[in-house]
């Protein structure tokens, strides 16, 4: 129970990534709050890569978490521009008052 | 070995409650706070299990660019006060809230598989000879990360740059607007200007003056 191992590391990565699919699903109103359920979803694979990394002594993990981090920065980034385009044309970023493709 | 597992148990229970909180919470700017907590937290338990660089790129990159970028564009769109409600919606209320036990469900099911998964996994036995770049305990986790990141990986790393140069002109192109009324700088006309369009002599007549607003 106190020793902390590489189930501790990975049940906590699990933990944070099932909190991020239910905050995808279970939103209807923000969809920045989305994107921020997908920032938390890259966070719990980047747990788990460095959990795995510390318990092989294997650099390789961090440095995929390195390559990890610089894409989803270019993703939020892309995200939040579309997002404010979308405002500016249709006036509401409201997840249940986009449904233009009646998805 | 005690101290380290009670930081562990701390760091991961705030790290939880905020990530619950960043789904939950009814104000927009509220979770961008709570996601900052997060992302603290989280690096608290990087620097725990000795990648301490990844921990502080971590907080440089996501509490000081991304999370103000969130803020920055939920402070722009004004959806600070739309409230964030999960359970019932104005528009057609009963079909679109037959969604939350299908989302419940399929959350719980990702969840105990990934409790299953790793209750039951194993390691291949001759893992330890695939390792192929080992952790040097005798350099600092900065100094291995360099060696390797600037040597074998250099064209992912360098991929990786084109990424964020692609990212940062999609974004300028995406938001990016004409907007009429605005004087702009013309190099085209600048340099095609000539003297004959430019400047004109008059003879001024004696006690007349000359009309300059053409």
């Amino acid at each position: 129970m106190f020793e902390i191992g590489l189930g501790h590391y990975l049940t906590l990565g699990a933990i944070i990534f099932t909190i991020g699919i239910a905050g995808i699903f279970l939103n209807r109103k923000n969809i920045i709050v989305i994107l921020m359920s997908i920032e938390l979803i890259l966070l719990a694979v980047n747990i788990n890569l460095v959990s795995f990394s510390a318990y092989l002594n294997d650099l390789s993990g961090q440095i995929f978490t390195l390559f990890i981090l610089t894409v989803a920065a270019a993703e939020a980034a892309i995200g939040l521009a579309i997002i404010v385009v979308y405002f500016r044309n249709v006036g509401t970023i409201r997840v249940e008052e986009i449904d233009n493709l009646k998805g | 070995m005690i101290i380290q597992s009670i930081f562990f148990y701390i760091f991961s229970f705030i790290a939880i409650v905020s990530a619950i909180m960043v789904t939950v919470s009814r104000n927009t700017v509220h979770s961008v706070f709570f996601l900052i907590l997060d992302f603290v937290s989280i690096s608290c338990l990087f620097i725990m299990g000795g990648a301490e660089f990844l921990g502080m790129i971590m907080l440089i990159v996501y509490v000081g660019a991304v999370a103000v970028l969130f803020l920055f564009v939920v402070m722009m769109l004004n959806v600070a006060q739309q409230e964030n409600e999960w359970f019932q919606s104005k528009k057609n209320s009963a079909t679109s809230s037959s969604h939350i036990p299908i989302g419940f469900l399929i959350s719980a099911i990702i969840f105990f598989e990934l409790v299953i998964v790793i209750g039951g996994w194993k390691l291949k036995p001759e893992i330890e000879t695939f390792n192929n770049i080992s952790l040097n305990l005798g350099i600092t986790n900065t100094h291995s990360i360099g060696a390797v990141l600037y040597t074998d990986y250099i064209h992912l790393f360098q991929i990786s740059g084109m990424i964020l140069l692609v990212s940062m002109i999609g974004a300028i192109v995406l938001t990016y607007r004409k907007r009429s009324g605005l004087k702009r700088q013309s190099y085209i006309k600048q340099i095609s200007r000539e003297r004959a369009g430019g400047i004109e002599l008059i003879d001024v007549e004696k006690n007349k003056g000359v009309n300059i607003d053409v």
